[in-house]
């Protein structure tokens, strides 16, 4: 049991950008990515998840072992697979609630439907812990959000959906200190032993309230360095020069 | 119909509900093509009065003496083979008052598309019509004593002359254009409605139109006449099965609100791809009176309708909300006419169009206001969404307004789903016909929840049909 990702290549046309990478997350653990601008982080989440722009050219990614390459966008996402994005969509007329409610029921057999007052117990209880008004069950998804406000929306989708692994692709960017932390709870809330984290950020300050496992740092489309929490803080306090260092030396 | 879970129709082809047909067994069967000696057949199967076989007779000529409205509408008009169709079909039989008594194919019909079962939960009263002829006319027994009359168009103007020749064809001359001039040669079926002064009918009245026969056109009339202080609801829904050929429909509906009374007129239609469907619908507001219309365009080949009101009373009221689906192959070119004649008069046009695939969206509209009156309102918005590069969407909006008394304003809009939107809501584990039907019923929520509940939940239904056939 596993998210496998197994010398990965990933291409926009004419350009590659993922370039063999390796990278397994088991149940129970958080990941952080960090590296510079353009490394292909962001593209990492998105292929993962099966972004139609990107066109897979070798390798393979198994969810608990199952190769989910193959498998269309809306079938690894119920097959247990969670993409906080970067930047969240507006879909105007559609509530929070109802967009949950249709996630939700799209994991249910044909013509069951979910248990209204279940759901909306649950939905609340998420909300409370996000510190989000219940006036956002009605209002359209994201429409109008401030950045934080959709960042914890993302959030909020995580924690209903409940999948095996989920990917926070710069969750952090463009939220102030408070905001931030009650993000961050919301996330801390869901760990646990079924389920795998894989955190993108820029910075490290994000892992001082998410605090991962294992560090990893990603250059041109690998995955270069692994280490511990730790690792976080010497990028912090020296960029990722001496980390292209050791590679030149190394190669 | 209106509640079946998803699973329940599962047997039926996903493209269209109404997708299917029962072998034909006309009594009555007009022919190819359309002359004068088709006129007198109808007139004879009908046993019109003969005030209503002239009137026939004049509008069949003026019908061949107009010209297509290619010029300004589409080409594809020239594709319309008047020869080609059938203008009458009918089984010779009188509608029934009893499901029980409407023939077995008729009957297998209507159940499928859930009309009993929608008459039991909401209806006042339900008029079925199959082809040329009502198959099934029934009104409740309490709305009936209030003097209310709901009957099909033929048993109308035998029945009712006094009423009916009052108002039929008044308010949409013969002439107004070809296909009303069309209609008035070869009509039969459709409802004639009449609510009593101060008659408020609490629930909808029904007609449901199925097309049945291939190579046939399809031309009901209805008119609807609310006395002073009247109040009635009227919702008419449309089917035929894909033909390889195409089917014509053409129908022409009045509606008379007299002072203070209120119409609404709601539409659902769900043709096939191979249908025209070309309507010509208005109605007159007299004094504080109020008409309203609702209507949504899923389905057909090319449909062009722009219902209207003639505000001629003071304080009257117009409204024309409209929702067009327009998937690969349809053309929806649809908007709404709203003639102001009396001071302090106010009309509301609410348009939103879809787009999806190749289908083409066009939104036209007339607000006319003229100077000598005063205190005229009219609000005009209409939206389009746009699901892929490839679909188009036009908006000719005709505003004329004279003199200073008045306020208008028009709003308009484009949007797009992008495929990053779709990306989005897949990713949160929705199918893409699922993502996009959400996307869909986002953009017109606010219009839905102006309809009668049932009717809206019949509308998510066909747009989610709809959307399961548009991917592949």
């Amino acid at each position: 049991m596993s998210l496998e990702i197994k010398a990965l290549h990933a291409q926009i046309p004419g350009r590659e950008i993922l370039k063999g990478l390796n990278l397994t997350i088991n149940p129970g653990e958080v990941h952080a990515i960090m590296g510079p601008n353009g490394s292909g982080k962001s593209t990492l989440s998105k292929v993962l998840c099966g972004h139609e722009d990107y066109e897979v050219t070798s390798g393979e990614v198994l969810l608990d072992g199952e190769n989910i390459l193959d498998m269309a966008v809306d079938a690894r996402s119920r097959a247990g697979l969670f993409l906080a994005f970067q930047y969240p969509h507006e879909i105007p007329g559609v509530s929070n609630a109802n967009f949950l409610r249709a996630a939700l029921k799209a994991r249910l057999p044909k013509g069951e439907d979910i248990d209204a007052i279940k759901f909306y117990k649950q939905l609340y209880t998420r909300m409370d812990q996000l510190e989000m008004d219940r006036s956002f069950t009605s209002r359209s998804v994201n429409e109008g959000f401030s950045g934080g406000e959709k960042k914890r929306n993302e959030i909020l989708q995580l924690m209903m959906l409940e999948p095996k692994y989920a990917i926070l692709d710069e969750t952090d960017s463009g939220l102030d200190i408070d905001a931030l932390k009650v993000v961050s709870r919301g996330v801390n809330a869901m760990r646990s032993e079924d389920r795998g984290f894989l955190v993108i950020t820029h910075y490290q300050r994000l892992l001082n309230y998410i605090q991962p496992d294992i560090v990893h740092v990603m250059i041109d489309g690998q995955i270069v360095h692994t280490g511990g929490k730790e690792l976080a803080l010497k990028l912090e306090e020296k960029g990722y020069d001496w980390v292209k260092e050791e590679l030149l030396a190394a190669a | 119909m209106v509640t079946a879970p998803d699973n329940d129709i599962s047997d039926i082809k996903v493209d269209s509900v109404g997708d299917f047909t029962f072998p034909e067994r006309n009594k009555f069967d007009s022919g190819f093509g359309i002359t004068e000696k088709t006129v007198d057949f109808i007139a004879d199967v009908k046993n019109d009065p003969e005030w209503i076989r002239e009137f026939r007779h004049k509008a069949l000529k003026i019908f061949q003496s107009k010209p297509m409205p290619t010029h300004w509408a589409t080409k594809d008009l020239e594709n319309i083979k008047f020869d080609e169709f059938r203008y009458y079909l009918s089984d010779g039989q009188k509608p029934k008052r009893s499901w029980d008594d409407v023939p077995e194919d008729v009957k297998k019909t209507f159940d499928r598309l859930g009309i009993p079962e929608q008459e039991r939960k909401f209806l006042a009263g339900v008029e079925a019509q199959y082809d040329s002829e009502a198959a099934y006319s029934n009104i409740k027994a309490a709305v009936e004593e209030q003097g209310v009359i709901f009957v099909n168009s033929t048993e109308g103007l035998h029945k009712h002359p006094e009423i009916f020749k009052k108002w039929f064809g008044k308010v949409i001359p013969t002439g107004d254009n070809k296909f009303s001039a069309l209609n008035s040669a070869v009509f039969s079926g459709g409802s004639f409605i009449y609510v009593p002064p101060g008659v408020k009918v609490k629930h909808p009245l029904q007609a449901y139109f199925r097309i049945n026969s291939e190579q046939f056109g399809q031309f009901e009339r209805t008119l609807i006449i609310a006395d002073e202080g009247a109040e009635v609801m009227y919702m008419e829904g449309c089917t035929a099965p894909k033909f390889e050929t195409a089917t014509l429909h053409s129908a022409v509906v009045e509606l008379v609100a007299m002072k203070g009374a209120k119409i609404q007129y709601v539409t659902v239609q769900n043709w096939s791809s191979n249908v025209f469907n070309l309507v010509t619908k208005r109605g007159i507001a007299h004094e504080d009176a109020e008409v309203r219309w609702i209507d949504c365009n899923i389905g057909s080949r090319l449909t062009m309708k722009y219902p209207g009101v003639i505000m001629k009373g003071k304080r009257a009221r117009g409204e024309v909300i409209s929702i067009a689906l327009a998937n690969s192959g349809q053309h929806q070119d649809t908007g709404a006419k709203m003639v102001h004649a009396a001071d302090d008069t106010t009309s509301n046009v609410i348009s939103k169009s879809i787009s999806i695939g190749e289908g083409r969206s066009t939104y036209r509209g007339l607000v006319h206001i003229p100077k000598h009156l005063k205190g005229c309102k009219n609000n005009t918005e209409c939206d389009a969404l746009l699901i892929n590069t490839n679909s188009r969407t036009d908006t000719y909006p005709a505003i004329s307004v004279r003199g200073n008394q008045h306020s208008t304003q028009h709003e308009a809009s484009v949007s797009q789903v992008s495929a990053d939107q779709i990306f989005y809501l897949m990713q949160r584990g929705l199918s893409e016909a699922e993502a996009m039907s959400l996307s869909v019923n986002g953009f017109i929520n606010d219009l839905v929840k102006e309809f009668p509940m049932e009717y809206s939940v019949e509308l998510k239904r066909l747009i989610d049909l709809e959307m399961e056939g548009s991917v592949g």
